[in-house]
């Protein structure tokens, strides 16, 4: 099975949901034209990155009931999609968070777990962490999504390695920095390492949308990546420009690749489990 | 020695997206700033009209009767290449009423009163060309303190207020800055003779090295002097970053709210944009 997914990488309005939208769903549309099965959008999509205050103003409920989402669960009638928002949960909790949407209906929430709060970054003042990491199924076969931070650490993608997702689904608004003589910032190299260590650790796709733009003097530098499970580079979309990305993927790729290398076959999670149990015992 | 090269190309796409995004996401689509003859504000003015297009850039020369001519001819050196709009206005007649004022006037003090004088040009001009005011402020300076606060630390936005300087000479030969400029002591030229090496009593180059220990890389003091850094070098620097702490950071506002403007009012400028 062939499918074609899009990377959408754009610069937010800060806090103007509205806006947002209409170019999520002109993308969307854009998608849905050059043949994309899915679509990705990157962290905090309809909102923006540094929302600080703007977190609570902007937090929206991911129900039929509410217009926004109303619109995106309309618009999923015919493409798959991805895209971030501010989750505000029935006790009125705000959470960083990712909807996976299909055949007009929210197939998965992802609450961001690792909220990065030191040096540039203030996530844990504003928001709360979720508490759970879930692989589920989609017409493409079984996903996982995580939010920047979540895959720098590696316990999560392999959580969801191990519940069954062939094809992982990461967002960011990875702000830039570490600027030194080459041709990449620090930051982009390191992001761009990381995607392609999961593909060939886990023979898994992993797809990758980052947004592009500024925000005061951050800037925001794209590069949305797919990764195949040899771990060798599908796309990769330009740095620091808008652009939607639409590359196909060959999820057949999967058998080939396990036969070759059944990494998956041979994992001992029993053993992880064990000594994880030992360790934490022990602490 | 750290080495503290930098991708100039990358630099430079960074920081013109950065121009063009931040003022056209304010309604704007012009810049303008004071243009000294001095490396960072050719730096400065490259990166705007690059962003920008020269016709949407005013450079304005701002002299006092002390500046030396080369530093009018070098603006105009830059402003010719660029073919940016260009304005000159001469602070003398604006200053020296003021600096004449006092009898116990000091050197400092006349410099404060120029740099001032020319935000205040700046400022209103911003106005009449409906642009915003681009800054030119350099990481060193910013850290060191070595500014007027509420003059040439006075700006709408500061493109280049992350690289040392050692850096933005780097940048400025990428840009095309003439090299006559690229390569002359830098000087505030406040008064005649003065060159920031001389009053800050250090090299450029020496304290880039120490700052970027310091600040990016998050040395301790005493780790800087185990580096081979002088013990009173390393002790003057980390003072002086911290005693002009205050030009970094807005005025504090003294709380009594439940909720005040910069304790937990927060947004950032772009708010809404």
């Amino acid at each position: 099975m062939k499918i074609n997914i899009a990377l959408a990488q754009f610069n937010t309005k800060l806090g103007v949901v509205r806006a947002n939208l209409e170019t999520h769903l002109s993308m969307i549309d854009q998608a849905r034209q050059a043949g994309a099965d899915l679509i990705l959008f990157p962290e905090l999509s309809l909102t923006g990155y540094a929302l600080l205050d703007l977190a609570v103003e902007t937090a929206i409920r991911p129900h039929q009931d509410d217009p926004v989402f109303n619109e995106l669960l309309g618009a999923s009638q015919e493409i798959d999609l991805m895209f971030g928002f501010v989750h505000e949960d029935r006790r009125h909790r705000f959470y960083i968070a990712s909807a996976y949407l299909s055949g007009g209906k929210i197939l998965h929430i992802h609450n961001k777990l690792y909220l990065p709060t030191y040096g540039m970054f203030d996530e844990g003042r504003f928001f709360a962490p979720g508490n759970s990491v879930r692989a589920f199924d989609t017409r493409f076969g079984r996903v996982g999504m995580l939010i920047c931070e979540d895959f720098w650490h590696a316990s999560l993608p392999y959580l969801l390695w191990m519940d069954g997702a062939d094809i992982l689904l990461f967002s960011s608004a990875s702000p830039g920095r570490g600027l030194t003589d080459a041709p990449r910032l620090s930051s982009s190299e390191w992001v761009e390492h990381t995607n392609r260590a999961y593909a060939g650790l886990f023979t898994n796709f992993v797809a990758h949308a980052n947004r592009v733009g500024y925000e005061d003097g951050l800037n925001f530098w794209g590069g949305s990546t797919i990764f195949d499970p040899n771990g060798h580079l599908v796309v990769c979309a330009p740095d620091f420009e808008p652009a939607l990305t639409v590359a196909e993927i060959d999820l057949n790729q999967l058998h080939r690749t396990r036969a070759r290398l059944p990494l998956l076959r041979d994992e001992r999670a029993t053993v992880v489990q064990r000594e994880l149990e030992r360790i934490l015992g022990e602490t | 020695m750290t080495d503290l090269t930098i991708n100039a190309e990358l630099t430079e796409k960074i920081l013109t997206g950065f121009i063009h995004t931040e003022l056209n996401r304010v309604g704007f689509q012009r810049a303008l700033l004071g243009v000294s003859g001095g490396i960072d504000s050719a730096v400065s003015l490259y990166l705007s009209a690059k962003a920008l297009g020269p016709e949407n850039v005013l450079a304005i020369r701002m002299p006092y009767k002390t500046s030396p001519d080369h530093t009018l001819e070098d603006a105009q050196l830059m402003i010719d290449d660029l073919g940016v709009q260009s304005m000159t206005v001469e602070i003398t007649p604006m200053v020296d009423p003021l600096i004449d004022r006092f009898e116990d006037m000091t050197k400092i003090r006349a410099g404060n009163i120029m740099a001032r004088m020319r935000m205040i040009v700046l400022f209103d001009q911003s106005v009449a060309f409906n642009g915003l005011v681009m800054g030119s402020s350099n990481k060193t300076e910013i850290l060191l303190g070595y500014s007027t606060i509420y003059g040439d630390s006075a700006a709408a936005l500061q493109p280049i207020g992350d690289l040392y300087k050692t850096q933005v000479r780097q940048l400025a030969r990428h840009l095309g800055v003439p090299e006559l400029v690229v390569s002359k002591a830098p000087s505030a030229d406040l008064w005649e003779g003065q060159t920031d090496e001389g009053e800050l009593g250090f090299s450029y180059a020496d304290v880039d090295q120490l700052l970027h220990l310091l600040v990016d890389q998050r040395y301790r003091p005493e780790a800087c002097v185990e580096e081979g850094f002088d013990r009173d070098f390393v002790a003057r620097v980390v003072r002086r970053v911290r005693q002009n702490h205050f030009k970094r950071v807005m005025p504090p506002i003294a709380k009594l709210s439940e909720r005040t403007i910069g304790y937990d009012f927060l947004y950032l400028r772009d708010w809404g944009t």
